[in-house]
């Protein structure tokens, strides 16, 4: 209906922009669609929250962004006590400590970004109530802001294979950042589903502790997946993070052969994973800022 | 053609209210806590809501239209609605039905310091909060100096603004918001906060932001604000719009309308009436020189502010006092009774009637709240002392015999006397005087 006056006169640069940015507001019914564009609108925002988890993780801490590599660190140690020595776990010929290490360091990315992100939406709840933006970009700043950490990780990795004098499989290792990759889109799509369930169900506190735990032992890390009998592998494969440490594994130190299917099966996973998990979370999200 | 920002068109909103916690027996929250999992997750398949609750309609049938460079001020007692609304077009909340359409794009400021982090430096939070509210990085490149000295705070710009003073973190919020630059501005109670001379600042950025020709929608109890900055005001209570039009009518409307406060009241009950064992306040009017209550006086006549009081015990040397405020909060002048005849003579017991005669012609219009005081001045004691306990209206006149002259737009000033004026012509000096050919 404006289009007539703007038309009939000259248009100035303001009139040109205000009638390009039309907003209409109006309940959404159903299924909402994702609005990837409005997304790449916000990349600032994206970037910011980032920046911000970043820089706060680790403010007024004594030793900073050592937290990063203690944790995974700690973990491969009581892992090499109980089940290296105490259980006698075989780990494919390599040393334990090695071994569980390479698989700690991207399951630690992936069990953080869960966790924080899981919790994102509710901890966030004073910016939600008070500017807009697309939600989807607080669950996947979390997950996005372990990166850093697992690039910390993984120069303590590094170190560690030079020690054992464990070498890389250099065609292999090419594929660590699509690994990486579907580390992080399981991580995301993940966190979309429980943080957007959080928001009106705060029992998903509660069980976020223990699905991380449970998912810790349903992924080959402290036991090589050699263990499993072969009919359960393809089940074992929806799982991505058993797709994403058996790629570690076998990259960095060259175990076993290229986890080709699995990683197939665990990409298809990661990434219904995220769809389901995006859908879901634009379906509730017009009520977040009411029972935040 | 005006062309239209914003436009309202029915527009409702629901919310579902917390079901009170009823008793149950432990069998029953026993069974509840095992089948609550299934039917839980049974509704969220179907994608309803959780339980059934009793609602709450925050906002019903809202409709109206803002146009381009128009600065509306919504106003309303709390719990009406209107921060709903600006949630609403701020996009933080969906509406439960109606549609909103917004031409250009928005920046809604529904707090001090949205996104800030206390860890995180004064210039950390500029970038994030910008961001935030809607501005780019490279555009916060290009204003942080600008910002940083707007808040007054360069020298702490690299401190965590937890460190901050409550003054300085709100200087540095507010200096961020008023550094967007959205064709629609949404701003929620902001101004609020802070100090007088703060608060000035920001009432002067608003009208900078007028004078760029953006559009404003401003919620604020702050109503000589609003009558200041607005041309307009939107009055909403129980979720609908009640009053909308210019703004000193809307204002002055609701200060009546909120304040219960009528241009004449009476205290029928003795026990019940303001005062002490002394004096008791036992009615209050406005009335115009014929001795009639006048609710809205006209500009041009005086008005008397008529008080009757009983004296309950001789002895005692009374001053009436009153306050005249107007509705924007400002105490216009004050008054004292210094009749010479009862200036120290004490008082008989009796009903007694004190007049204050403000003349014609010198008020400024819109609404005149009163507050009325007696007191015994040696030593000083109140007898009574009633805030804003009535109020009237002063209506302007377009008749050339008022101080308006039959100038159709607003007029500022506290008062408005109409004062007489003096001029005087002689002939130009000879070096100033134009040269006719």
């Amino acid at each position: 209906m404006h289009e007539g006056p703007y038309t009939e006169r000259a248009l100035s640069q303001t009139d040109s922009a205000l009638a390009n940015s039309v907003t209409i507001i109006e309940p959404s019914r159903g299924w909402v669609p994702i609005k990837l564009r409005e997304l790449w609108e916000f990349r600032e925002v994206l970037y910011f929250l980032v920046w911000r988890d970043i820089k706060v993780r680790y403010r007024q801490t004594l030793i900073g962004a050592t937290w990063a590599v203690i944790q995974p660190f700690m973990t491969m140690v009581v892992f090499t006590i109980f089940f290296g020595r105490l259980a006698k776990m075989p780990s494919d010929g390599f040393p334990y400590p090695l071994f569980a290490f390479a698989a700690l360091v991207p399951w630690t990315f992936f069990a953080n970004g869960l966790t924080q992100g899981a919790n994102s939406l509710v901890a966030s709840g004073h910016l939600i109530t008070k500017v807009y933006f697309p939600r989807l970009l607080v669950p996947t700043a979390r997950v996005l802001g372990g990166l850093l950490d697992l690039v910390l990780a993984f120069l303590v990795l590094l170190g560690m294979m030079w020690w054992y004098g464990a070498l890389p499989r250099l065609g292999a290792v090419v594929w660590l950042p699509a690994l990486v990759l579907l580390a992080l889109t399981t991580a995301v799509g993940v966190s979309l589903w429980l943080s957007a369930l959080n928001v009106r169900y705060r029992d998903i506190q509660h069980v976020v502790p223990f699905l991380v735990q449970i998912w810790l032992f349903a992924t080959p890390i402290a036991y090589p997946s050699s263990l499993l009998a072969e009919r359960w592998r393809p089940l074992y494969a929806l799982n991505p993070m058993v797709g994403v440490v058996e790629g570690f594994r076998w990259a960095l130190l060259g175990s076993g052969t290229a986890p080709g299917p699995v990683l197939v099966s665990s990409a298809l996973a990661a990434l219904i994973l995220l769809v389901t998990g995006t859908f879901f979370f634009r379906r509730i999200e017009r009520t977040f800022a009411d029972v935040i | 053609m005006a062309h239209i920002a914003v436009r309202v068109q029915n527009l409702s909103k629901e919310y579902r209210l917390g079901r009170p916690a009823t008793n149950q027996m432990l069998r029953e929250a026993l069974s509840n806590a095992i089948y609550a999992p299934f039917h839980a997750v049974g509704r969220l398949l179907a994608g309803q809501r959780s339980r059934d609750r009793g609602t709450l309609w925050a906002l019903r049938n809202v409709s109206f239209e803002v146009t381009r460079g128009e600065i509306v001020g919504i106003i309303g007692p709390n719990g009406a609605g209107k921060s709903t609304l600006l949630k609403i077009l701020s996009r933080i909340t969906e509406p439960t039905t109606g549609r909103v359409e917004i031409h250009g794009r928005v920046g809604s400021l529904l707090e001090v310091g949205t996104g800030f982090h206390p860890e995180l430096t004064g210039r950390e939070n500029v970038y994030l909060s910008g961001t935030f509210l809607g501005m780019k990085k490279a555009e916060i490149d290009r204003k942080l100096d600008e910002i940083l000295a707007f808040s007054e705070i360069e020298k702490f710009a690299d401190t965590p603004v937890k460190h901050y003073s409550s003054g300085m973190y709100v200087r540095l919020a507010f200096g961020v918001a008023a550094h967007l630059e959205p064709e629609i501005l949404i701003v929620d109670e902001v101004l609020a906060v802070g100090d007088a001379a703060f608060q000035r600042k920001c009432l002067n950025k608003m009208e900078d932001v007028r004078q760029h020709g953006r559009t404003v929608l401003f919620v604020s109890h702050n109503m000589s604000a609003v009558t200041r900055l607005c041309q307009r005001a939107i009055l909403i209570a129980g979720g609908c719009i009640q009053q909308d039009g210019p703004a000193p009518e809307v204002t002055s409307a609701y200060l009546l309308s909120s304040l219960k406060t009528k241009a004449q009241r009476e205290w029928t009950d003795l026990a019940g009436a303001p005062g002490d064992d002394v004096v008791r306040l036992r009615a209050i009017r406005a009335r115009t020189t014929e001795g009639a209550a006048v609710e809205a006086a006209d500009i041009r006549q005086p008005v008397g502010i008529e008080m009757t009081y009983d004296v309950l015990k001789p002895g005692y040397c009374l001053v009436p006092r009153y306050e005249i405020n107007n509705e924007a909060g400002l105490c216009v002048f004050s008054t004292l009774g210094l009749e010479p005849e009862w200036r120290t003579r004490p008082r008989p017991m009796g009903r007694h009637v004190s007049t204050a005669w403000i003349p014609g012609n010198f008020l400024a219009e819109g609404t005149l709240l009163v507050t009325a005081r007696v007191f015994s001045p040696d030593p000083v004691r109140n007898h009574f002392y009633e805030p804003e306990t009535m109020a009237f209206q002063v209506v302007d006149s377009l008749e050339s015999d008022a101080a308006r002259g039959g100038w159709e737009g607003s007029i500022p000033g506290v008062v408005r006397p109409l004062l007489r004026w003096t001029t005087t012509v002689t002939d130009l000096p000879d070096e100033d005087r134009p040269v006719v050919s």
